[in-house]
């Protein structure tokens, strides 16, 4: 393999490492300007100065701030998330369960919804313009403009409620069975499918049918390939990059965006984690799940860039 | 279904197009739509092995009629009437599924441009042998293995394995010849050639033209030769159909086509080039001197320019002449400061340029104007006329209003185009008044000199000889100096009083017009000037014949 492309794959790591370490300099400032102190939270309005003074000396909250993030930034890296200051469990213990339903909702959902989201797309450029490619359109449309709680509800009322397919919450647990856990979290997957499916679908389209105008569609289309083999072998090779992009960009929706969804359906998700936390005002856990979240993020756009630079064959073949 | 028998038949009539009408609708901004006639009742009729050369300047409905022999319409255009019969049947009555059985199987087509016709995700081999495979001519194998001859009776350098590489690893000459080694691969019986090698250098043109000549000639293949250039189909066909405006013109043998031309336009396009031109003697000191420059891209990794030194003198012509990549452009960039030389110096009346743009004064932007090969891109579509050509005129001179108004007026009469054309948008010009249009801005800063960069070049070659008229009438009312970069020598001959021949970013010749042109000729000037396709038959191979040295472009 060539030079060029590794070297491009190693700065694109080597950034989103750098603009990892950036993020969680920004949380941890965030969440020093809040207002509000951690010990008074823990102990309460009643507790006396003394008890208050001890607890700071304690948790080290005494110390200089920069102190204090090379401390939780020596702990990240150990893989220590510190302890919930309300609960007093271990964040990453915790956190490990949660994270792992969460991105299994959001596999589920991406399963579904990317494979389908292309498809779309393609038919749509197939029968541009025609009735299909309008009620494609249209459908996608439609379920992204609804919020997430509306649909969530509708799916509620008529999947769980009138014909008890599935169950109205999404209840998982150890020891569970593959099908069992699929089946709980088929609603609130679909509800993050119908989400995330039009952003997808409008890009697929949109970044074919830019490519349509290429004089090599025009050569398919005098070899006498048929319009769908045109599309699906000339011009989506060379859509790749930006639909994978909003591919990339939908994915982390999925982690990181499913606060309402995974409150709906009760699913004990990150995004439960985070809002519960976060009303008791407990700092450490918002840092972590914040710094979760942010790697997600920045983990899932290196994966679209590289795969850009991979789909680009003047990349991957120098002269 | 066409008989088996008769298409392996070596003659009779292949394709037989009746009374063909072709209507496009187009949608002009802020008016209604328009339907126009593109092609007006054109028959035609080619036997088998035959090569039928299709002529015309832009709009004559050659490409049209090509892609018709397809049941193609290109952007929306509509075959409404006629019949298309081949091999013995009509195929626009055999619908969609019936035309996607003859594309790539009975006919095939090789584009303009090789380089945008190969899908650049693809290997060169998958797309050389779809069609066959597609259509089940052939197994993959044995698909693979006749490209793999197809490219070696090409010329093509390693035959066995440049079917592995990309399109961008391959040059646009070479990728024209895998282009109609696609066409070839499934074993048609018609190809439409359609202007394969104009967007060539010289130098590549003829050998790809040889190959593409020779390959038909070897296969049997019929073809629709479609071009401008008479002088290159006059190599190839065996017949010529003159087109103008969608209708016919003219139909007969080559020889006779070219020799006995019964029409006056077809006597126009043959007598096309020649303008006469006295070169002009040079001063003793000239205006513009470029000392020993050197320049490079990439911070000195990519030396383009080594070592030029040209002089330019009041009044005169310079042309530049050179194939792509020879620095031709690039000299200009560092004439104009666009692309500061690393060494060596400009001296503009006695003193010296600065080398980089943003160190020259408004004065000395003034002095050098440019004119572009592309006017559509070097216009703001946005503006009219006389916003464009008026921009200069308050940029340098502070003129406006009533002042500006009448100064945008004489500049457009000056380029033979009336005081109408002001308030129009470059949309709504032909592609010879766009050009002139760029004239008149370069000239409206009343510049020592203006560079034209391949301005004739994307011009159909009536509407190019109208340009060089115009710009040798201009130098001689105004006094202004041309820089001439082309890499068409005919143009040359017709403009230059000096010519530089570039060559891998060096001069390799410089001197009087009629110095340069004389022999003895260095190897790559006797190359350029063997290269130019003449209207004579048989040219073709006594050029090849005789020449000594291959072009870079292979």
């Amino acid at each position: 393999m060539s030079s060029p492309i590794l070297k491009l794959i190693v700065q694109r790591v080597a950034l989103g490492i750098v603009l990892l370490f950036a993020v969680s300099l920004l949380i941890f400032v965030g969440t020093e300007i809040l207002p509000g102190d951690v010990a008074q939270s823990i102990l309460g309005q009643t507790a006396t100065p003394q008890a208050l003074a001890a607890l700071r000396e304690e948790l080290g909250l005494n110390d200089p701030a920069y102190v204090r993030y090379l401390r939780w930034l020596g702990g990240v890296l150990s893989g220590d998330l510190g302890t919930a200051l309300t609960s007093g469990h271990d964040i990453a213990s915790s956190i490990s369960d949660r994270l792992a339903n969460t991105l299994f909702l959001a596999a589920c959902a991406a399963v579904v919804a990317v494979p389908l989201a292309i498809l779309l797309g393609l038919l749509a450029v197939r029968y541009r313009n025609g009735p299909v490619d309008k009620a494609i359109s249209a459908f996608a449309l439609a379920s992204t403009s609804f919020p997430e709680f509306f649909i969530g509800y509708l799916l509620v009322f008529f999947f769980a409620v009138k014909w008890q397919f599935f169950p109205a919450i999404s209840t998982v647990f150890d020891g569970m069975s593959f099908i069992d856990r699929l089946h709980a979290v088929a609603l609130p997957a679909t509800a993050l499918t119908l989400v995330v499916l039009a952003h997808m679908m409008r890009m697929t389209r949109a970044a074919i049918l830019n490519v349509m105008q290429s004089a090599y569609i025009e050569t398919a289309e005098l070899k006498g390939l048929r319009p769908l083999e045109v599309i699906r072998k000339h011009a989506f090779p060379n859509a790749i990059a930006p639909v994978v992009n909003v591919v990339m960009l939908n994915l982390a929706y999925l982690i990181v965006g499913v606060v309402v969804v995974e409150v709906i359906f009760v699913y004990p998700g990150m995004g439960q984690y985070l809002v519960d936390h976060v009303a008791k005002r407990d700092v450490p856990v918002v840092q972590a799940v914040g710094l979760i979240f942010a790697a997600v993020y920045i983990l899932l756009n290196i994966v679209a860039d590289i795969s850009a630079i991979l789909a680009n064959p003047r990349l991957r073949h120098p002269k | 279904m066409p008989d088996e028998q008769s298409r392996k038949a070596k003659s009779g009539r292949l394709l037989d197009i009746r009374n063909l009408r072709i209507e496009a609708t187009t949608y002009p901004p802020g008016e209604p739509p328009k339907t126009i006639t593109l092609v007006h009742d054109v028959s035609l009729t080619l036997e088998r092995g035959k090569v039928l050369g299709l002529i015309g300047e832009s709009g004559a409905g050659k490409s049209t009629i090509g892609l018709a022999s397809m049941g193609y319409g290109r952007g929306g255009c509509r075959i409404i009437g006629g019949e298309v019969v081949l091999n013995g049947r009509d195929i626009l009555k055999g619908g969609r599924s019936g035309l996607r059985k003859l594309r790539g199987r009975e006919v095939c087509y090789v584009a303009q441009s090789a380089a945008a016709a190969f899908n650049p995700a693809h290997q060169l081999m998958d797309q050389v042998v779809e069609a066959s495979l597609l259509h089940g001519t052939a197994k993959r194998a044995a698909a693979e293995k006749r490209a793999v001859e197809l490219f070696r009776k090409l010329g093509l350098p390693d035959p066995e394995n440049i079917g592995k590489r990309y399109p961008h690893q391959v040059s646009g000459g070479q990728l024209q010849r895998v282009m109609t080694a696609m066409a070839l691969c499934s074993e048609p019986d018609l190809i439409v050639f359609d202007e394969p090698t104009t967007a060539l250098d010289v130098t590549t043109q003829i050998d790809v033209l040889a190959a593409i000549r020779d390959a038909i000639r070897d296969t049997g293949v019929a073809a629709l030769y479609i071009t401008h250039d008479l002088a290159v189909v006059a190599q190839v066909a065996d017949e010529i159909m003159v087109l103008r405006h969608g209708r016919l013109v003219e139909w007969g043998d080559t020889r006779q086509i070219i020799k006995e031309p019964r029409q006056e336009y077809t006597n126009a396009l043959v007598s096309v080039h020649e303008i006469e031109h006295q070169e002009k003697k040079a001063a003793d000191t000239p205006f513009l001197s470029v000392k020993n420059v050197t320049a490079a891209y990439g911070q000195g990794t990519v030396k383009v320019l080594k070592n030029v030194s040209v002089d330019i003198h009041s009044g005169q012509t310079l042309a530049v002449v050179g194939e792509s990549g020879s620095g031709k452009s690039t000299l200009a960039r560092a004439i104009t400061g666009l692309l500061p030389p690393m060494e060596g110096s400009i001296t503009f009346g006695g003193k010296k340029l600065s080398n980089a743009l943003s160190a020259r004064s408004k004065e000395d932007l003034r002095q050098l104007q440019m004119v572009y090969q592309m006017a559509d891109v070097a216009m703001n579509p946005r503006q009219p006329i006389s916003t464009i050509i008026g921009r200069p005129l308050e940029f340098y001179f502070g003129m406006k209003g009533a002042e500006r108004d009448r100064r945008v007026a004489e500049l457009l009469d000056k380029i033979e185009m009336g005081k109408g054309f002001a308030d129009r948008y470059p949309a709504e010009l032909s592609g010879g008044q766009k050009q002139r249009v760029c004239i008149a801005r370069a000239l409206a800063a009343k510049p020592k000199l203006i560079i034209c960069d391949e301005v004739t070049s994307a011009l159909d070659p009536l509407v190019a000889n109208g340009i060089l008229k115009l710009l040798l009438e201009l130098q001689a009312e105004e006094g202004v100096a041309y820089l001439f970069i082309t890499h068409d020598l005919a143009t040359v001959r017709s403009i230059a009083d000096s010519i530089a021949v570039m060559y891998r970013g060096e001069v390799v010749r410089y001197g009087s017009k009629s110095e340069v042109l004389a022999p003895p000729f260095d190897p790559y000037t006797d190359l350029l000037l063997s290269s130019v396709p003449e209207m004579e038959i048989g040219w073709l191979d006594k050029a090849i014949a005789s020449r000594r040295m291959e072009s870079a472009g292979n």
